[in-house]
């Protein structure tokens, strides 16, 4: 019987294998099929691994391997809390080849996609099996750069360069703020295994810094507010199961490094933690979907939409640092089960929107939301999922979102109890942000269905679209069911994450499997429980019920007839609400605050035959505020420094005398 | 024996809300038109509206997808649903553990998910103006609501809508600041969530100043009446949801004999009297504020909603 770390190094093994393979035959037309049927493969059986490893209570397992550094090795370990993302990882990578079995015949260029897809997925799975600094850096750099290569993948697209150039620059930032974590954790010793830092004792100050680092270098990757630029243009520039993946998968890999170091290595934390985590989180998701309603491109939608969950998964992380900071083990498992839930959740159903956004692309040709519309007649299967999808993103019964986010406010409702102030001002703050971005969200997911789907064509593509082929919908269906039975049988889920929370908190919730009808009761009964079964069924009978009665006893008749529209609906389709004036009001509401949201109408004067305007001006805070000094600054000095590359032969040498006696001066002043 | 008659007062319950919800519209209406000194239609008149709806055939705009067939169908269940788990007279229901109050939130918000979807369906300008604007309202309307059951959840120390009725009815509550602001901020996200004035006007149909009409305006036949089944029942919810958190006195709690179910009863349905009487009152002294005034007036409840929730953490004593 060979260990578990060992059966997901020979996953990885052959993944690697199959990078291999699609070089050779990159330009075979069964190369495509080959390929990810492979990863489909190999996924789903180090997916069956991780599930196994993660129910079956096996303890970690670790293997070292004689390759990286001569006296190092490479070490690897896979515990509860690694089983628990590998499954997300490979759940994730299985969809999208199976997805890809598809979608990937579309590929105009299958080279550039096909070598570096396998080898992206091989990187994601190693850096939650590293257990050493540096095989985990050059994993995450490993998978960086697989990544980065996908997003570059149709290079030729306006703003695609733009988008791999930012994306390198924010990842090369992060692995950089990762590389200094690192450095503080291992200490005087410069141990670089996990297990030896995990033995070193932190000052706080240390212990501090080491958080704001992870902030920077775990939250860029993950897409934490003001670090997420780089996300929602990289996202959705790479081939969409590529950008499910990205999404769905990586910002988790992103959120276990958070995990691993801030819970894990790092020791004890301190309350003062929790807060900062907790405001970030707040006001990312806040962020991340006033953003995304104001997108009208259907992908970076969800790229933005990503942001937001990532700020709900932050936001339970931090209340769980908090708990854990004051000794209340319980509420600190429910908290980081809730975020582990989420984690899981929003893999589920952001994979399944950018397949279905993958899926209008292959049909129309088109991303852009306004050139869509009527959709549902054309494509009714796809828009069946995106709609289970939109739903269960909105957090809405019976679907599995709802669960999570319930568990979240659960937790915040645990926190008056906590001893600090600053806990118990931003706490209730950061609720009330939560409860606003899930009902913008739902806002949000109406506008995305709605002018995607729903209403008449805006464009002939959209008018002549067809359903996509077996293979996507087998990988949406799949992800859509999965949505379905965690949403209903959210108890079961729970259990299996115990182990994690076991793990990393040392608590775990209640066994929820033995409640009465599948409920799940995150503390005791009389305080809260939920039963999504129950919800769903009464929901059914209920509508059954009406439809007998309506039926049976009401007139059945129907008629076909124009739309009434008050008795003026104006033929044409341009005529319909579109997804800008969709958000009109919200856009008034937040938008003249955050994005400065101001709309001038051109109205020509009377007898002058131009058509009226209206103009919408928007400003990023972020990329303006922040960004754009940044890059002016870098810009000012390499302006200046680009001077010193003309210089005739004899200043060059003056310039190299100058500098050896300033050196030489300097080495003399200090000794 | 006791679960017997647990869902017995279950069903009672449900049917109860389904068969007094028309009526209570009707009150309300009568007594606008009394105020206004107009005679105003019969109380029962929202009942006959209903029938003569489903007697009639439906009109279907000719790009309606089965989401627009399947929607009026859908709304209704989750808000006979959300309506079926809120105590009216009795709090000992059997199935109130399946969902809290967080999940009734929610199931409303399902109801107006797809409402929305539907009113965008058919693609014709009005449509899309009752979507965007109920959107935007839930937008601000759903926050306050979670803080509002926030704030009550901290007082009575569970979110389960039953336990919550019980504590209230219990002497040991007594007035508390947060609990009046959490009063507030419900009334108004319920006016708001019932489009009623000033948010929006139940009976105008002038096209530009109407939000939840304009959304179901290609509805017809049946579906429009499980539409306005649904309004008439998420009316009654609201109602009764004030009732049982802020005045739960006369409900009877568990373990109660079958004369103290006739005593709620009638108090259940002396106090829906009394709100119908002030929410008439109310409309008929008010005015509709522009949409883009809204925000000012949710963002208040939100607001409320946040202090109310805030002082909990603070100190125990409020």
């Amino acid at each position: 019987m060979i260990s578990t770390v060992v059966q997901q190094l020979w996953c990885v093994a052959a993944l690697l294998a199959t990078t291999v393979l699609a070089i050779a035959t990159s330009r075979s037309r069964r190369s495509t099929a080959v390929v990810y049927g492979a990863t489909f493969a190999i996924s789903a059986i180090a997916l069956a691994e991780a599930l196994h490893a993660l129910i079956a209570h096996s303890n970690a397992t670790e293997l070292i391997l004689p390759v990286g550094l001569p006296w190092l090795g490479s070490h690897f370990r896979l515990d509860a809390l690694a089983a628990f993302f590998l499954a997300v990882v490979n759940l994730g990578g299985a969809a999208a080849s199976l997805y890809g079995l598809g979608y990937g015949s579309h590929e105009t260029t299958p080279h550039r996609v096909l070598p570096f897809f396998p080898a992206f997925l091989a990187g994601m799975n190693l850096v939650v099996l590293a257990d050493d600094a540096f095989t985990y850096l050059l994993c995450w750099e490993f998978m960086s750069l697989a990544s980065w290569a996908l997003v570059m993948s149709h290079h030729r697209e306006a703003d695609n360069a733009r988008a791999g150039y930012v994306y390198l620059v924010m990842a090369s930032f992060g692995t950089l703020a990762l590389l200094l974590a690192f450095g503080l954790l291992s200490g005087a010793g410069g141990s670089y295994s996990f297990a030896a830092m995990r033995a070193i004792q932190h000052t706080p100050s240390e212990a501090a810094l080491v958080l704001a680092l992870m902030l920077l270098g775990a939250g860029s990757k993950a897409g934490l507010v003001p670090l997420h630029v780089w996300l929602p243009l990289a996202h959705p520039a790479a081939p969409s199961h590529v950008s499910a993946l990205m999404s769905g998968v990586m910002t988790k890999v992103a959120v276990y490094g958070f995990i691993r170091v801030v819970f894990d290595l790092l020791g004890p934390p301190s309350w003062s933690a929790g807060v900062v985590v907790l405001i970030l989180g707040g006001v990312t998701a806040v962020m991340g979907i006033l953003y995304a309603l104001m997108e009208k491109d259907l992908k970076r939608l969800l790229a933005y939409s990503t942001i937001e969950n990532i700020g709900v998964v932050f936001a339970s992380l931090g209340l769980a640092l908090a708990f854990q900071a004051n000794g209340y083990g319980l509420a600190a498992a429910l908290a980081f089960t809730a975020a582990l839930f989420h984690v899981l959740n929003h893999s589920f159903f952001k994979s399944l929107l950018f397949f279905g956004a993958g899926a209008v692309l292959t049909a129309t040709g088109e991303r852009d939301m306004e050139k869509l519309g009527g959709l549902i007649h054309r494509m009714p299967l796809t828009s069946f999922v995106f709609l289970v999808g939109c739903v269960a993103i909105s957090a809405l019964p019976p679907f599995n979102g709802f669960v999570s986010e319930w568990l979240m406010f659960q937790a915040v409702l645990q926190s008056p109890d906590l001893p600090q102030w600053m806990l118990k001002i931003m706490v209730p703050a950061v609720g009330a942000l939560l409860a606003l971005a899930a009902a913008l969200a739902a806002a949000c997911f109406v506008k995305a269905f709605g002018i995607t789907f729903l209403g008449r064509a805006r464009s002939t593509a959209a008018e002549t679209a067809a359903e996509v082929d077996r293979y996507c919908l087998a990988a949406m269906f799949g992800l859509a069911a999965l949505c379905f039975l965690a949403g209903i049988l959210p108890g079961l889920v729970i259990d299996a994450l115990s182990p994690v929370a076991t793990a990393v908190i040392g608590h775990r919730m209640p066994v929820q499997a033995s409640d009465a009808w599948l409920s799940i009761v995150p503390i005791e009964e009389s305080r809260s429980s939920y039963n999504g079964l129950l919800v769903f069924i009464f929901i059914t009978a209920a509508a059954s019920l009406a439809v007998y009665f309506i039926h049976r006893f009401a007139s059945r008749a129907i008629r076909r007839g124009p739309a009434w529209g008050c008795g003026f609906a104006d033929p044409a389709p341009a005529a319909q609400y579109s997804g800008v004036s969709f958000v009109q009001p919200i856009r008034r509401v937040f938008g003249t605050l955050i994005f400065q949201a101001r709309e001038h109408v051109d109205m020509p004067p009377p007898g002058d035959l131009r058509p009226a305007r209206l103009r919408i001006d928007m400003h990023d805070p972020v990329w303006e505020r922040l960004y754009t000094p940044v890059t002016e600054t870098v810009w000012f000095f390499a302006d200046r420094l680009n001077q010193l590359q003309f210089l005739t032969i004899r200043r060059y040498l003056s310039l190299v005398f100058a500098t050896l006696v300033t050196l030489l001066l300097a080495l003399a002043i200090w000794s | 024996m006791v679960v017997i008659s647990d869902i017995l007062v279950q069903l009672g319950q449900m049917t109860l809300v389904l068969l007094l919800a028309p009526l209570l519209t009707g009150v309300v209406r009568k007594m606008k038109a009394r105020l206004l000194r107009r005679k105003g239609p019969s109380i029962l008149q929202p009942y006959r509206d209903l029938l003569r709806l489903l007697r009639k055939e439906v009109v279907l705009a000719e790009n309606a997808s089965w989401l627009f067939r399947v929607t009026p169908y859908v709304t209704f269940a989750a808000i006979w649903v959300a309506a079926a788990l809120v105590p009216t007279f009795a709090t000992g229901l059997e199935f109130n553990w399946s969902a809290d109050l967080i999940a009734i939130v929610a199931l409303l918000g399902s109801a107006r998910f797809f409402l929305a979807l539907a009113g965008m369906d058919v693609g014709t300008s009005f449509g899309g103006i009752g979507s965007s604007r109920e959107v935007m309202i839930a937008a601000l309307a759903e926050p306050a609501m979670l803080l509002m059951v926030f704030c009550v959840a901290l007082i009575a120390g569970s979110t389960q809508l039953s336990t919550v009725a019980t504590f209230m009815a219990s002497s040991e509550v007594g007035l508390r600041v947060s609990l009046g602001m959490a009063m507030i901020a419900l009334i108004m996200v319920a006016l708001a969530e019932n489009a009623r004035i000033p948010i929006d006007n139940p009976a105008t149909h002038l096209e530009l100043t109407m939000v939840h009409e304009a959304m179901i305006l290609e509805y017809s036949g049946r579906h429009l009446a499980m539409i306005e089944f649904g309004a008439f029942l998420k009316l009654q919810l609201y109602v009764s949801l004030i009732i049982c958190v802020f005045f739960p006195w006369q409900i009877t709690t568990e373990g109660a004999g079958p004369l103290s179910y006739l005593v709620s009863v009638a108090a259940y349905i002396l106090k829906l009297l009394i709100a119908s009487f002030l929410l008439a009152v109310f409309e008929t002294a008010t005015a509709k504020v522009r949409v883009f005034r809204v925000p000012e007036f949710l963002g208040a409840a939100l607001m409320l909603g946040l202090l109310g929730t805030l002082l909990r953490f603070v100190s125990r004593g409020f």
